[in-house]
């Protein structure tokens, strides 16, 4: 998306805009916003809660086809370029990175999308991780990684 | 197995899928929450605004819902504060050096097929699902 000092074209904002609410709205729904759903799924020696497969299942029901459409696009509809992750490889940070991001989703039952969303439950506990998760992508870029 | 909607679920990850293809196909932005938050306190020139857009937009859709679904959206937390503590950290430090969460490998990753996403997809729900059976036993 190219964003120009004259700000957000109105067609792109509708899209943003539009995009959040769903993914709040769908968080909500599939109560993806609880962690006791998430712990629940990741109890496997417990009475297990299978919430999150069937919401990963129908998260991809709709992804799988419209990324693999995007394919055949050569640019998205309003923007000039698709912003395609860049690594390719395998490497030790994904790897380190993906365990220390399900150390911390496992302790507590949250990850960064339904943190944001679980603000609305005004628990002081949310808004300690969600600045402590602020702090933990800034430490990643000004600490660890210069 | 615990109580579960199979309805609310799927319906709730149709809208998430959604809400994803919607950012690919008019954009050509991935939904990652981890990247565009992180763009947010490391911000580049001319990509700031449609992220905090888009955040406002995500909480709003939560605040909404108990209007629309007529149900409170219910957070159960079942810790104290130094849990949340150490997990934000946590999550913040290694969404970042992994390039991404559930959202962007998750969903958006998984979709486009990607192999660094799958294996960071299989290897964060292993972890978590290892820590919190762990971390259960310590506590119980």
């Amino acid at each position: 998306m190219e964003s120009t000092d004259k700000g957000i074209p109105f067609s792109n904002l509708i899209i943003i805009i539009a995009s959040g609410i769903l993914f709040g709205l769908g968080l909500s729904v599939s109560e993806m916003v609880n962690p006791a759903r998430v712990l629940g799924f990741l109890n496997i020696l417990g009475p297990w809660d299978p919430t999150l497969i069937f919401v990963m299942g129908g998260a991809l029901t709709v992804a799988v086809p419209g990324f693999q459409y995007a394919r055949l696009m050569h640019k998205p509809v309003l923007g000039m370029s698709f912003s395609m992750p860049g690594k390719k490889d395998l490497d030790k940070k994904l790897i380190l990175g993906a365990v220390l991001f399900g150390i911390g989703w496992g302790l507590a039952g949250i990850c960064p999308g339904p943190s944001l969303v679980a603000l609305n439950a005004f628990d002081g506990r949310i808004v300690l991780f969600v600045v402590a998760l602020l702090a933990g992508l800034l430490f990643h870029d000004k600490v660890l990684s210069s | 197995m615990t109580d579960f909607s199979f309805i609310n679920a799927f319906s709730g990850g149709v809208m998430i899928g959604f809400a994803v293809i919607l950012m690919w196909l008019f954009l050509g932005r991935i939904t990652g929450i981890s990247g565009i938050i992180g763009g947010i306190v490391m911000p580049e020139k001319g990509q700031v605004s449609w992220r905090v857009i888009f955040v406002l937009s995500l909480v709003t859709g939560g605040a909404i819902y108990p209007f629309l679904w007529g149900r409170d959206l219910a957070v159960t937390l079942d810790y104290s504060w130094p849990v949340y503590l150490v997990a934000g950290l946590l999550v913040g430090v290694g969404t970042r050096m992994g390039s991404g969460c559930t959202s962007g490998h998750g969903i958006c990753g998984l979709a486009r097929l990607s192999n660094r996403s799958i294996v960071a997809t299989v290897t964060f729900i292993a972890t978590a699902a290892l820590t919190h059976t762990v971390f259960s036993l310590i506590t119980a």
